[in-house]
Order: structure tokens, then sequence, then C-alpha cells
């Protein structure tokens, strides 16, 4: 469980993260999701005792992080796959934190074989490592002292598709397993298929929270018709405004229920009608990170 | 690479209620092991112990080679005093130079602790390095003994102790330098430029002849490694000095690691 309420971080006269409030549950995994320098980041460094807040508070398992006794052993924390000395193994990485954190050496191996890196692999200076192996040792790095909360700073990152999904399929495990993950990602597509919340933040602001499926009704609705002209004029009437989309249909901000029955009262055959799912998701997230790019530059 | 299925579990179900802090000595332990375990450092414990070997061997290979076992050690010194404490400085400083602090201070918030911890851990190499440098100047002693006629002279008294002390404060130094800068290459630099700038100034800057010792660590120092008698004030010089160049950079990098964030990139 991670619980940011308020937490706030200025430098200088930039406000890099803006009253930020929200709640990881156990159980679920949590999409952290903002464009580059939203300030992502930046809320996971303060969530970690890495970066004091301006203001405000973030806790993790109902303590700050810097409370907890053994943090290494309550929190996997992964927020720079590019953060590990060169010199070292992967190996031995791991080895200094499983001496640290006071787990067995034998978990060693285990997250290595987790992760899918293989002796050799791990016996090998990280400074060979692709961006993927390392993005691998640091998930191991994470998992290490068996955490009840992981905290993975664009994970996904370097990692080719089967990795990706390798990824999604572990974090699906560890919430179905009581844990708690957030997850932050600068891609929409990353991160859709394995939260089952999302917070969506821009210029330091949360924009948009909420479950996936929220979101995604939130984002609206694609209907095709055999008369897109008839069904167009009907939902006007209706009171809902329509968007003519270039390959025929178009979309509304109004739920599927709605347009159905402006269909019906028009008597227009619907051919297609659905969430406009994570395209429109996609629109939405650019869409309200743009306008509070906006806001910004007029503020 | 392969791509698998997790199947070993994530995460434990057992109670995590009875976790204690992590004790000081698992900390000084794994700060011990970083220190060690990369191919710079243990680079350069090679070079100092081959210098250390090259500056015994041309002592008793030139002059009459009556040398004693402490004069040996004595003379171990300048290699110790110029790189020892640069495994002080590459221990410290890696955690931002290497970036290796995200983890650390993940791992350890309490970050006051690591500090003391790589404190603790490079006094304890300075002075493990100095067992082998004793082992050195007695295989050195013992060749002058054999083919030099040189007599057998094993005592060792101030002078030893003197430089065993200075070690710990150049380690600290090195420790203090690191932190205070954050950076490998700049706390190098400024670590063997400082003695190799102020030695100059003390012998041609001779009007300040009774400030050198207040101000200087390498002259406030000179009376303890050469074994003379330390009065009150010579101790005072050095404690001073030592204010001066141990704990004023150590003060500055503790405030700034515990004001600040942990900046790595």
């Amino acid at each position: 469980m991670i619980t940011v309420e308020h937490l706030t971080k200025r430098y200088g006269p930039v406000l890099a993260v803006n009253d930020v409030s929200f709640t990881a549950q156990p159980g679920l995994v949590t999409g952290f999701l903002g464009p580059n320098g939203a300030g992502k980041s930046t809320a996971m460094r303060m969530m970690t005792g890495l970066t004091p807040p301006t203001s405000g508070t973030a806790r993790i398992l109902g303590k700050p992080y810097g409370a907890l006794a053994n943090p290494g052993r309550r929190v996997g924390v992964l927020l720079d796959a590019a953060a590990q000395h060169a010199g070292r193994t992967g190996r031995e990485t791991l080895a200094l934190s499983a001496l640290l954190t006071g787990v067995g050496r034998h978990r060693v191996d285990e997250v290595l074989d987790v992760v899918g890196l293989t002796p050799d692999e791990a016996g090998r200076r990280v400074r060979t490592y692709s961006l993927g192996m390392r993005q691998r040792l640091g998930i191991a790095g994470a998992l290490l002292g068996e955490p009840d909360v992981l905290i993975l700073d664009e994970p996904a990152n370097g990692l080719d598709p089967a990795g990706i999904r390798w990824m999604r399929d572990l974090l699906r495990d560890f919430a179905a397993d009581g844990g708690t993950v957030l997850l932050s990602s600068h891609l929409l597509t990353e991160i859709e298929q394995v939260a089952d919340r999302l917070v969506v933040i821009g210029r330091g602001r949360i924009v948009a929270e909420g479950t996936k499926d929220d979101l995604l009704r939130a984002a609206g609705t694609f209907v095709r018709s055999t008369d897109d002209d008839a069904l167009d004029a009907a939902c006007r009437a209706a009171g809902i405004e329509v968007a003519r989309q270039p390959g025929g249909g178009f979309t509304t901000a109004a739920d599927a229920e709605q347009v159905a029955r402006a269909a019906l009262a028009a008597g227009v055959l619907v051919t297609e009608l659905r969430d406009t799912g994570s395209r429109g998701l996609e629109e939405l997230f650019l869409e309200l990170t743009a306008d509070d790019a906006r806001e910004q530059v007029s503020a | 690479m392969t791509t698998q299925q997790a199947e070993a579990p994530t995460r434990s179900r057992t109670d995590r209620a009875d976790l204690t802090p992590v004790p000081f000595t698992r900390l000084a332990a794994y700060e011990w092991r970083k220190q060690l375990d990369t191919r710079a450092v243990r680079w350069l414990f090679v070079i100092i112990a081959v210098l250390t070997a090259g500056v015994l061997a041309v002592m008793a290979l030139v002059g009459d080679g009556n040398v004693s076992y402490e004069q040996f050690l004595y003379n171990t010194s300048t290699p110790l005093t110029m790189l020892l404490p640069v495994v002080a400085i590459l221990a410290t400083t890696a955690e931002w130079s290497q970036r290796t602090g995200l983890t650390t201070f993940t791992l350890e918030p309490r970050r006051l602790r690591v500090v003391w911890a790589k404190l603790v851990t490079a006094v304890g190499s300075g002075l493990g390095f100095f067992v082998v440098a004793m082992a050195i100047a007695v295989v050195a002693h013992l060749a002058v003994i054999a083919y030099r006629d040189a007599d057998a002279s094993w005592g060792l008294g101030a002078m030893t102790a003197g430089m065993l002390l200075m070690l710990v404060v150049w380690m600290a130094q090195g420790v203090a330098f690191g932190l205070a800068l954050m950076n490998t290459p700049a706390a190098i630099v400024v670590y063997l430029a400082v003695p190799t700038i102020l030695s100059p100034l003390t012998m041609l800057v001779t009007a300040w002849e009774k400030v050198w010792p207040w101000v200087d660590l390498n002259t406030a120092s000179m009376p303890l490694i050469m074994g003379d008698s330390m009065g009150g004030q010579e101790w005072a010089q050095l404690v001073v000095t030592t204010g001066i160049w141990v704990g004023l950079p150590l003060l500055i990098g503790i405030l700034r690691l515990q004001r600040g964030e942990i900046k790595t990139a």
C-alpha cells in the first residue's frame, strides 16, 4: 500500500510535482502514466526517501519510507536501471544487496532465475550489459528482498516485446499474490495491459485517475452505422456531440447506451458500437497533458 | 537471456512485522565488500604494494644498506599516503560517479550511518594494508641483513605509532574529500593537489614558518611520523590541521548528503 498525500516538489520557480495525492492498493497494479518530464520520477524519488518533498507526505505500508525497518525487505525499488556499478558483475550486485538486507544467498540465484539472466550472464560485468539486461538485473534487485511493494520507474524501457510481456506477467502475479505495484511509463501501450488503475500525471499534476475501465469509458464511444448522416442528426437532436471520423462512423463522449437509444429512436441500423478503447485513451492522455501544458504556458 | 515465466515466488506471505533495522555491522560489511570488490580498487592495491616494494628496494640497494626495520616501515608512508586514501575516495564517490547511491540509500535511508560505515571500513582497510606494508618491510630488512651485512634492528616505536595514527587520519580524509565533492576525478585531483601545492609553499613562504604547522596537515604531522617528541603545541597543531583538512570537508559532505537529494545523474 502506497499513500501519497499532497506531495509537492518545487525547484526554484518550477513545480516539478504539484499537490499529487493518490493511493496504490495491495493486489492491484497501479500505472503511473505521464509524458517525459511530467514529474513521475521526482514523485517516485520522494516516495522512496531520496528526494525530500517541499510539502506533503508519502507513506508506504503506513510509514514514511525512511521509518521502515530494513526497507529492502518491504519495498522493491527500481528507479534507474542504468544506476549500477559498471565494474561489478550482475551476481555481485545482487549479492551485495542480499548481504545488506539479510536475505539468504540462495535468493540471488532465485531472482536471477525469475528475471531470466543465465549464470553466464550473471557472471559478466554490468558494463557489458544491454539496457534490457540491466533492466532485468534491476528488477531482480527489486524482487530480492521478497518485498510487499514494488516501485518501478519505467521498467519496460529497453525490454524487447517478449520481455515486456514477461514483465507484465511477473507484475500481475506479484499483485495477484497480494503485493502492491506502482510502475511508471510514458507510453500508454506499455502500461494499459498490466495496470488495473491508472494515475495520469502531466506537468506535475494529476490530470486523470481511476480504474482503466473507467478511463476507457470516459474516453468515449465509437459508432458506425448504415446511415451515419441520419444517426449524426439523431445524436445532435438528443444533445450528443459527435465528431465524424475520416474512415466513416464517428466518435462521441457519450456512452454506448445513449448512442444506442438515439439510433433506436431514429431507426438507424448500427453496425459497430464500442468504447474507443486504448486509442481513445491515448488521445485522452495527449489531450489531458496538452491542456495542462497550455495552462502552464498561460499561467 | 531466456524469457520465461516467473515460477519462483516473487514475494513471501510470511508476517513481516519481525523485520528489524539493518544492524551497523551488516552495513559495515556491505560497505567493505563494496569498497574491495571492484577491479579498480584491486589494481590500486597491487600498484601500492608494487610501489612500496620498489621504494624499499631502492632503500636497500642504495647507500650502505644499514637500514632498520622501522626506517623501512617509515618509508612506506609516501606510497601509502598518496594512494591508499584513493581507495576511500573511490568507495565514497562511486555512490555518485557509478550511481550506486540510488541503491545504497534506498536500502539504508539513514544516510549518516552510511557515512560512519564508510569511515570505519576505510580506516579498517588502511590499517589492514599497513600490515601488508609491515610484511614488505620485513622482507626488505631481512634482505639487507643477509646481503648487505646490516645490523638486525626490529624494534618499532613512536614512529610506527605515529604512522598508524596518521593512516587513520588519511583514510578519513579520503572519505571526507569524496563526500564533500561527490565526484571521483575532482576528489582525487584535489586530494593529490593540496599537498603538492602546499609543500612548496611552506618552503618558499618562510615568513609563515610559525603559521604553517597550524594550517598544513603535512607540516603538522611531521613530528608524529618522524617519531619526534610531541608536546602540547604539536598535538594542538595536529588537531587543528586535521579539523581543517578532514573535519571540515567531512562536515560539508555530511551537510550536503543530509539536506539534499541523492542525485546521481
